[in-house]
């Protein structure tokens, strides 16, 4: 049974973004994680890059395969979790405490076009 | 698609211990049991035990198996005995490779042969074509055998304290056929990880067996996933990505397996060798690249700006803690020490030109 958590906003491609005022932190679910594996590498952008909601921003990789990140919204990366250049790991033991990136959201709107944490439920099937 | 995928005869245990299953060679596999740095690192530290049976085995006998087996076979069975195995590869005229395969020489008018499993069907037509002007026997044996590799530094003592088979007589790259529950078994000491270790080749009820007292005792139940880190690591190709019908083994570096003097020469013989003496326009390297990024199978590799190759395998090496690939690049720019780039999405990392074999395999001589 993953965890879901209330008040994410959640994407098809298994991605959360947990809204602080004007920003976004986005990350994988738990069931994503679950379903990857051991992360070995994540593949972050850089800050004052841009994001595009439905493009792909980075990847996540386990030991047999790459995981391309979407982002489920657009604005622009402000701060990328360094933690996880040491030890992407910590996806695993907590992928939502530990966020990928943090976005400055150029269109709240989008958020509209998520799902939210019983639809995301109803989607992986648990 | 409506392809029945097969299953080996260990599936059901497979699927109740709860592993990753996925369809490779048209068999419906393990990849993982726990993950695949947990059984990697079981094989590099103790034990672990693989499900192979999915690999294919072809026996030819008769008065010209010999000489038929040497004709279609890369490398020198005039160089072993009886008991003895040799690594080579089948090729095409062009000097492309059909397969590559170990042969087993049973005795002098007896050959075993173990194919890649998405060859079977091909290798076996190639085989009987092959055998019109010979006065040989093909027998086809795939569905006769199921086949364990127990790998690892404990491996010996694990086939003798848990299966009770004594393979102190046994040293890299032998065999021997020994009874075991009423029938006839091969015992070898092979596999494909960089370790010691064995290969067990015997009925489909007596690997099952075997495999329930290997779990009992402990062993580490091995995937596919892992078996590929390992040989990657070891320098070993796998057919499909470092072997193919376009990377003839010249191309791949693996001349020390294809003896052009031999007597009777042998299919490819004359394409590879005006390889040797022109080179060949691609070869296979190793890579070694700076950085966590993972090279995978089919990213670029690039010459300053120029596309010169592609990666045919790569990870971050669970040994060794590095990412590493093989790559096929333009001969021009293969040499040791070179530095070319790997494109990695929309990023670029320098990797430099290094040996094959990243990780020392050790194997009991």
């Amino acid at each position: 049974m993953s965890k879901i958590i209330d008040g994410l906003y959640y994407s098809e491609s298994h991605e959360y973004v947990k809204v602080e005022g004007d920003f976004g932190f986005i990350g994988i679910t738990d069931y994503a994680q679950h379903e990857l594996g051991n992360v070995v590498y994540v593949d972050m952008p850089e800050v004052d890059d841009e994001v595009t909601a439905g493009e792909e921003f980075g990847a996540v990789e386990s030991v047999k395969a790459a995981s391309d990140l979407m982002s489920p919204v657009s604005g622009t990366v402000v701060e990328v979790n360094e933690a996880l250049e040491d030890e992407p790991g910590l996806i695993n033991k907590d992928a939502f405490e530990n966020w990928i990136i943090k976005v400055e959201l150029s269109d709240k709107s989008e958020l509209d076009n998520l799902m939210d944490a019983a639809a995301y439920k109803a989607m992986i099937g648990e | 698609m409506t392809e029945e995928i097969k299953v080996t005869c260990l599936h059901d245990r497979h699927v109740a211990q709860g592993a990753l299953m996925s369809p490779f060679a048209g068999y419906d596999m393990p990849i993982q049991y726990v993950d695949i740095t947990t059984e990697h690192n079981a094989v590099r530290n103790k034990v672990g035990v693989f499900d192979v049976s999915h690999m294919g085995e072809v026996e030819i006998t008769g008065p010209d198996a010999a000489k038929f087996t040497n004709y279609i076979f890369t490398n020198d069975i005039n160089t072993i005995k009886a008991g003895q195995i040799l690594y080579g590869m089948m090729l095409y005229p062009d000097g492309g490779t059909v397969d590559d395969l170990l042969v087993y020489r049973v005795d002098d008018n007896d050959f075993f042969l173990v194919i890649n499993a998405a060859n079977i069907d091909k290798d076996v037509a190639w085989i009987m074509e092959q055998a019109k002007n010979f006065d040989v026997k093909v027998d086809h044996q795939s569905e006769q055998y199921g086949q364990i590799a127990v790998q690892g530094p404990e491996a010996e003592k694990t086939m003798g304290t848990v299966l009770g088979i004594d393979t102190t007589d046994l040293t890299f790259y032998t065999f021997k056929k020994m009874e075991y529950d009423g029938k006839t078994i091969i015992v070898s000491r092979t596999g494909y990880t960089g370790e010691d270790g064995f290969e067990v080749y015997a009925d489909p009820a007596i690997i099952c067996k075997m495999w329930d007292m290997l779990m009992k005792a402990g062993v580490q139940a091995c995937g596919l996933g892992c078996r590929d880190t390992l040989r990657f690591e070891a320098g070993l190709p796998l057919y499909g990505d470092e072997l193919t019908p376009e990377i003839s083994p010249i191309a791949a570096t693996f001349g020390m397996f294809v003896k052009l003097d031999k007597e009777g020469g042998f299919i490819g013989r004359d394409a590879c060798a005006q390889q040797k003496a022109e080179g060949t326009p691609k070869k296979l390297v190793g890579l070694e690249l700076e950085g966590k990024a993972i090279p995978r199978h089919g990213y670029e590799v690039l010459d300053g700006e120029n596309v010169v190759g592609y990666i045919t395998t790569g990870y971050h090496s669970i040994s060794l803690d590095k990412s590493v690939a093989f790559a096929l690049v333009d001969r021009a720019v293969g040499a040791l020490g070179n530095t070319l780039n790997v494109r990695i999405r929309k990023k670029v990392f320098p990797a430099t030109v290094v040996k094959k074999r990243f990780y020392t395999p050790n194997y009991k001589k």
